[in-house]
């Protein structure tokens, strides 16, 4: 399932970030850390590039990343309103899984899997990837069978997926209630290479390594135009000036709308807010993502010890990036629920971030009615563990002029031609996915 | 052995009730309305954790919910609670704490090796190694990583039942925020206007900064006076508000006293949501933290902390005071030191110029002025304090037990931000204020940037005015106001953040997350120079005091680094919640066996009395099974005795819409793809209801009991989204229409009676009805009454068999559905339950919500035919797209197993030996009731041309594999001559 | 949390009503194509401002209604019936 693409001589190296090692650490640490440099260069814009990329989050710092790496191509802005990576890249609850009901969308983020489990050694930057398991619980019948299917699927498309028992459950999370007084937990089935993957580190990654390659992240940087000419793009307007390109790549989930109204383009995505929760930090009592299922609550432990946790949308347009009260209330009950022992752990913190909902919950790489124009958007609740996968096709979109073939499915024109991908079979009704 | 010790009486302690309590195991003992922290303190201890990162002794810094350092294990009933804060816990009898993230003890702790490497490991250190490898990450580095980290241990006790929890709703015209000076004559003024007040305080008793201030005794006990009086203002202490989420909505935590706890079932805390029309926010100012090597032994403490342990407790927290202070509030906690007797012996002040330095030079204390202090010696206490000229010069040293630092005062503005107020730099306080646009609110007092109680009151009667004004309350009382005291005369703060110099001795930041000067340092040195990138990169601010003594000067010392002023660099954005909240008050009362509702039938007792299995399906709870048997037989038997005899089945969960009014079938033409309008009255059809996208949406008979009158019935799992696609495309898309739409699931029960022998059961108990076929054919429906009880008929079948439907008012239900069990004792009449239901119309092949999965559309499940031609119906245009009608698409089939293998849901359809994502899958499956072998529905790609070829159904997590035939969805009785007979 | 003033039952908190989308797009007349069909479905100008919608009072009278809502601050500005709905100035 490896990418059918060239793999050119790399980039000149620009930054003196230099190589991450213990021994550069070791280094550093006899002389007071003082030999570190910036880890991506603050550039400046210039008044023209091949590709602009707008938006510095975790696909758009891929993209410039898998251009310049895969393709050579290193005439590349990456433009940021504010500072990078503090969007939804920096506002999720961290999980990467390849579990999804319909094949494409196995293969794709099974391809973002794999990337991930390369990702530290590739960009010399630990983001900790952790595959520690997904374990998803049912607690009906019908839950299991169609979990049953799923995995199924999985594993004919050569993707892991494990049945496990209720006793299995048991040895998995010892916190769980198997009981829990209303939906009893009949069993649940583990993606043992699932797992989390540091937010942070991911950005900042990229950005570390875009930069080296010769990509321009510049931050502070706010597009407020699309500049067309004869059904074309030509550039972008910005708060620093008029940039030209000969594409451009919308990166900016949350926003798509938004920037593509500065171009005409109606889209089939509506924004929604998707809050997230950490708990103070204690020692270890949680090894695997764990997801209930009989309501909204998922949830791991972070390296650092805080229970990172979340539910569903709030299910209606806002683009409001802050937290509510009925949706505290309803996670939190349900964490209590399937978790008894959680109780008196104290909830430290509620965010909210902004996702691109789109009208099947799918995301969309694609062409635009706009020549140039390119979408990378409409995550729903996928963004984070496709950061790589996004990263890499959407490159190879903008590189070849074609959908990658893990991605040709994702287009633009599904919606018209009724090939959509709904996962969960709700309809065209974002607030619902 | 100098330190800590009780030295006086305390506002709040009682020292004629000694409290015993242990801590690490010791048996210590403090007095009636201490904190944790209080008795420690008093008991002569200081030590109380070790910190995050480099386990380092650390002791008591704040006196309330800032604390960063003294966070303990609290052992209870519930088992071993974390992080809790000494600071704001209660002392009470027989508490037992320990100390947390040391090992073996808090004394000797092996970890503390991490500060030995601390050279090595520097703010993100973790992103440039441990990556070779490959493997090694999540078996050797994570684990180990994990360990180390996190503070406290989490050990539940969990019991069978959801602890006791409530969620209570408030309503105010104004919620105050804060109970200090400010907050205080705010509320008096507005709920002596006749405004609805709720004053919330986090501190457990009312007063904020007139509680340490003697000269303000007076005037508190005259406010708390005329507040009991006024029964339109409502006053919470320990509540503290944990958000504003805009719209006047704000969440609060208020925890209960141990008596009010113990009258409630053990209830710990209680959440709050008030609805305000206004918030004044009077929650006051932080102490912050200086910068400097060594800032963080036991025994340093904020100033105004150490005024609060001796005026609240009586405590004094150390012997010989050190202080170290760059304003004049901070002499408060020095002149009250004094007064009782405490030594100090010396003050570092940053300033060359203060009024209050000149009161305390003048009183005999030696004062140091353009000093800083630069490093503090000693370990598990502070022993000596270096302090040099900012000028230059030698460093001098202070011996001391205690350093009092004061780095000014931060407004709290998480909440107001939270409301989308903007920040301004307010250089005369060096910290950052928040402008709350008029309309949503007002701040007053400290949490405005103003100082002295005198001026913060007289802010607070400001901002109420304001108010009233806006809430057009009437005019103020004049009489009964109190003058405030006067406050003393200040002379202005200089900013300072970090008073370290150079790298040696660490200079924290953060306490908690051990953050550290050179950790900021490096993270701009890297690029993390915005605010955000540094936090996130070094986790300042991210510990569970949110960074609120050191979170500006995470700031202040970035903001040097970059060479910019503060104000440039900006404040990290506050979050919810202000206080961390357990769980279990944010889940309130609805959990475990109460997280959802349960809908019972209206026969529940009856199926529990017949020894009915129930299994929960959405909200509803239904029989599964009868009798005690497990696995397969006993449904088969249930099932066969159907299609042999007769059986009886529950279907009340069926939702039930009555759609009235002339224009009625209009609209059901509207809703449904196939056509209603033609529906003679007394007769029933079977429709399909489409979404706009084309897909599948719902099924079930409709039946039209008068010209105008309809009964549609839809899925069980569907009704409630059915009847609001039908409310809103009645509201939004058919205005015009004369058309009442009533859900009247709940009005009706109704039962099934299937089999050969349903004619017998029915005509035996139901009068009013002629049942022969010429009488009442198939999807007949008609008034009937039975044992009585008027009710409806319908002659429709789910089974393939001869069937009837029932329905009676479902308050007799049990009379009705006892009659027809008597009626039809003869014909040897039993129930059935869900499973056997769903045997019966799998043979039969009707669909359900396995295959009516949001993905399917009418020609996928073989209802293309039923599509009208003519007229408009929700879903038509969409579904005529390509990607609906393409041959590839799932369809839906039957399967036979050709083997006496079990056949399993989501088992996958494979060709020979091929491998790949297979051609479709098993939707519904369950052993025939004719031989035991197994059948099911599938969805097939191109299934209905592929029927009677043979498939492989796999099952790989399984590892299972079975021969099928592919066939009609239709394996019963295809002509429909059963249900006709 | 939304607090939506229902004209039958009072201001209410968002919980007892279902959000239904965007109100700004009408169902086209039965003769119009697919491709009116499908922008009417499928796109959404999605705007950071004003956004009219339409929210059925589930857990209250059961009316559908139409709000204008700012997606950003959640102020609402205008409530209608459905049937009586028309953009409000």
């Amino acid at each position: 399932m490896d990418p059918v693409v060239p793999l050119p001589a790399a980039a000149p190296v620009r930054t003196r970030s230099g190589h991450y090692s213990f021994w550069r650490l070791l280094r550093e640490g006899l002389r007071g850390q003082r030999g570190w440099r910036p880890a991506w260069v603050k550039a400046a814009p210039r008044p023209r590039y091949k590709v602009v990329i707008v938006g510095g989050g975790g696909h758009g710092l891929a993209t410039a990343y898998y251009l310049a790496r895969e393709f050579g191509i290193t005439d590349v802005a990456v433009l940021e309103k504010g500072p990078i990576g503090l969007g939804n890249v920096g506002r999720n609850t961290t999980i990467v899984r390849s579990n999804y009901f319909q094949p494409p969308n196995i293969r794709f983020y099974e391809y973002s899997l794999r990337l991930w489990e390369s990702f530290e050694q590739q960009l010399n930057f630990n983001a900790m990837v952790s595959q520690r398991g997904t374990l998803n619980l049912f607690h009906t019948e019908a839950q299991r069978d169609l979990f049953t299917r799923r995995a199924n699927q999985m594993r004919l498309l050569g993707v892991d997926a494990e049945p496990v028992t209720r006793e299995g459950v048991r040895a998995l999370v010892p916190l769980v209630d198997l009981d829990n007084g209303r939906y009893p937990v009949l069993g649940g089935f583990l993606q043992p290479r699932g797992g989390t993957v540091r937010h942070d580190a991911v950005a900042w990654g990229y950005a570390r390594g875009a930069s080296e390659r010769g990509v321009d992240i510049i931050e502070q940087c706010e597009v407020t135009g699309l500049r067309r000419a004869d059904g074309r793009i030509t550039g972008v307007e910005t708060a620093r000036g008029f940039i030209g390109a000969d594409t451009v790549c919308l990166a900016v989930a949350g926003f798509s709308s938004r920037l593509a109204a500065m171009a005409d383009v109606r889209l089939p995505i509506e924004t929604h807010v998707l809050q997230a929760w950490v708990s103070e930090a204690i020692k270890p009592v949680l090894d695997v993502v764990l997801t209930y299922g009989a309501g909204h609550f998922y949830v791991s432990q972070s390296d650092k010890g805080g229970l990172v946790f979340g539910g569903a949308i709030d299910g209606y347009n806002t683009y409001a990036q802050r937290g509510t009260l009925p949706m505290a209330e309803e996670v939190a009950a349900a964490a209590v629920t399937l978790l008894p022992g959680l109780a008196r752990l104290q909830v430290l913190r509620q965010w909210g971030g902004i996702m691109d909902m789109s009208m099947d919950g799918s995301p969309i790489i694609s062409r635009t009615p706009v020549a140039g124009l390119v979408l990378n958007g409409g995550w729903c609740y996928g963004g984070f563990k496709a950061i790589p996968a996004g990263g890499m096709t959407t490159a190879h979109l903008i590189a070849t002029g074609n959908p990658h073939p893990l991605a040709a499915h994702l287009g633009l024109e599904r919606f018209a031609a009724g090939r959509t991908l709904d996962e969960r079979g709700v309809g065209p009704f974002p607030y619902a996915h | 052995m100098p330190g800590p010790a009780r030295i006086a009486q305390g506002l709040l302690t009682d020292p004629r009730r000694p409290v015993s309590f242990r801590f690490d195991g010791r048996q210590l003992s403090g007095l009636a309305g201490d904190t944790l922290a209080s008795a420690l303190l008093a008991s002569g201890r200081l030590l109380a954790g070790r910190s995050f990162k480099y386990h380092r002794p650390r002791g008591i810094v704040t006196a309330g919910p800032e604390e960063p350092c003294a966070l303990v294990d609290l052992l209870t009933a519930a088992g071993r609670e974390p992080n809790r804060l000494a600071t704001t816990l209660p002392l009470s009898e027989g508490l037992r704490a320990e100390s947390q993230n040391r090992w073996p003890s808090l004394r000797c702790d092996v970890l503390a090796l991490n500060g030995a490497l601390s050279a090595f490991l520097p703010a993100g250190f973790y992103y440039k190694t441990f990556m070779r490898p490959g493997w090694a990450w999540e078996r050797l580095f994570e684990p180990l990583i994990r360990r180390a980290a996190g503070l406290g241990r989490l050990e539940a006790i969990v019991g069978r039942h959801a602890e006791p929890a409530e969620i209570v709703h408030d309503h105010a015209d104004v919620l105050v925020v804060g109970a200090g000076s400010a907050g205080l004559a705010a509320a008096l003024h507005l709920a002596g206007l006749g405004l609805r007040v709720l004053l919330s305080e986090q501190d457990s008793v009312l007063g904020g900064g007139t509680l340490l201030d003697p000269r303000w005794h007076a005037w508190r006990a005259h406010a708390l006076g005329v507040l009991q009086r006024l029964p339109q203002l409502r006053a919470l202490t320990r509540t503290c508000i944990l958000g504003a989420y805009g719209q006047g909505v704000f969440g609060a935590l208020e925890r209960l006293e141990a008596d009010e706890s113990a009258r409630f079932g053990g209830q710990r805390e209680r959440l709050r949501v008030i609805r305000a029309r206004r918030v004044l926010f009077a929650c006051g100012a932080t102490e912050r933290l200086i910068a400097f090597a060594n800032n963080d032994r036991p025994g340093v403490m904020l100033a105004g902390a150490a005024l609060a342990y001796l005026r609240r407790y009586g405590v004094a927290v150390g012997e010989r005071c050190a202080f170290f202070v760059n304003n004049d509030e901070a002499y408060e906690a020095l002149f009250a030191l004094r007064a009782a007797g405490v030594r100090v012996v010396g003050v570092v002040d940053r300033r060359a110029v203060s009024l209050a330095a000149d009161r305390a030079a003048a009183a005999g204390v030696p004062v140091f002025r353009d000093s800083v202090v630069e490093t503090v010696r000693g370990r598990a206490r502070v022993r000596a304090v270096g302090f040099a000229q900012v000028s230059g010069g030698p460093r001098r040293h202070l011996v001391a037990d205690a350093l009092l630092v004061s780095g000014g005062h931060t407004p709290n503005a998480a909440l107001a931000t939270q409301l989308g107020a903007p920040l301004h730099w307010e250089a005369a306080i060096a910290g950052f204020v928040p402008a709350l646009s008029p309309g949503l609110g007002a701040l007053a007092g400290a949490a405005r940037g103003e100082g002295g109680l005198a001026a913060c009151a007289a802010d607070g009667v400001r901002a109420a005015r304001l108010l009233a004004l806006e809430l057009q309350a009437g005019a103020p009382p004049t009489a009964d106001a109190q003058p405030f005291p006067p406050d003393e005369r200040q002379t202005p703060l200089l900013a300072l953040w970090d008073a370290s110099k150079g790298p040696r001795g660490k200079a924290f930041v953060d306490l908690q997350n051990d953050v550290t000067v050179s950790d900021v340092h490096l993270a701009h040195r890297e690029g993390y120079e915005h605010l955000e990138h540094m936090k996130r990169y070094t986790t300042h601010g991210m510990a569970t005091d949110q960074g609120r003594i050191g979170g500006l000067l995470g700031a202040g010392v970035l903001a040097a680094a970059r060479g910019v002023h503060i104000s440039a660099v900006g404040q990290l954005k506050p979050r919810p919640y202000a206080q961390a909240v357990p769980f279990a008050a944010l889940a309130g009362p609805e959990v475990r066996e109460h997280y959802k509702p349960k809908r019972r039938l209206p026969l529940h007792a009856w199926h529990e009395r017949a020894g009915a299995t129930f299994v929960s399906t959405g909200l509803w709870l239904r029989p599964l099974v009868y009798g005690d048997a497990a696995g397969w037989e006993p449904v088969l038997a249930e099932a066969r005795h159907v299609r042999r005899a007769v059986g009886i089945t529950d279907v009340s969960t069926l939702g039930k819409l009555e759609v009235r009014g002339p224009d009625a079938a209009r609209f059901l033409d509207f809703i449904y793809a196939n056509t209603f309008s033609t529906l003679a009255v007394g007769r029933a059809r079977y429709g399909i209801m489409l979404r706009e996208d084309g897909m599948m949406m719902d099924d079930g008979t409709t039946s039209r009991l008068a010209a105008d009158q309809f009964l549609v019935t839809t899925t069980t799992a569907n009704a409630s989204a059915v009847l609001e696609h039908m409310e809103f495309q009645l509201q939004a898309n058919c205005p015009g229409l004369d058309v009442v739409l009533s859900d009247v699931t709940d009005q009706w029960a109704q039962f099934a009676v299937a089999g050969p022998r349903a004619r017998e059961v029915v005509a035996a108990a139901v009068s009013g009805i002629e049942l022969s076929n010429a009488g009442f054919p198939f999807m007949a429906a008609a008034a009937m009454e039975l044992a009585g009880i008027p009710g409806r008929i319908f002659r429709i079948s789910f089974s393939g068999e001869l069937a009837y439907e029932l329905a009676v008012p479902a308050r007799q239900a049990e009379t009705a559905w006892c009659a027809l069990l008597a009626a039809g004792q003869p014909c040897q009449l039993r129930p059935y339950g869900l499973d056997a239901l769903n045997t019966l119309r799998i043979e039969k092949g009707h669909i359900t919500g396995a295959e009516l999965n949001g993905n399917t559309t009418p020609a996928d499940l073989g209802f293309a035919r039923m599509l009208k031609a003519h007229g408009d119906f929700v879903g038509r245009h969409l579904a005529a797209r390509p990607g609906l009608q393409a041959e590839e698409r799932l369809q839906l089939v039957g399967v036979r197993c050709l083997s006496d293998a079990r056949l399993r849901n989501g088992m996958h359809l494979l060709e020979g030996t091929a491998v790949g994502p297979g051609l479709g899958y098993i939707t519904s499956s369950t052993p025939a009731t004719a031989d035991g072998r197994w059948l099911g529905l599938a969805l097939l790609s191109g299934g209905r041309g592929r029927i009677g070829e043979t498939l492989r159904a796999s099952s790989p997590v399984h590892a299972e594999s079975v021969p099928v035939r592919i066939v009609s969805p239709h394996m019963l009785d295809p002509e429909n001559t059963r249900v006709r007979a | 949390m939304l607090r939506i003033p229902c004209p039958f039952c009072g201001v209410r908190d968002e919980i007892e009503f279902r959000y239904r989308g965007d109100a700004s797009v009408a169902r086209p007349a039965a003769q119009a194509d697919a491709s009116e069909f499908f922008r009417y479905v499928y796109e959404r100008a999605n705007p950071l401002g004003w956004h009219a919608e339409w929210w059925l009072h589930v857990g209250g009278c059961r009316q559908l209604l139409r709000l204008e809502r700012h997606t950003l601050t959640h102020e609402i500005r205008a409530v209608a019936v459905a049937a009586a709905a028309e953009p409000a100035r």
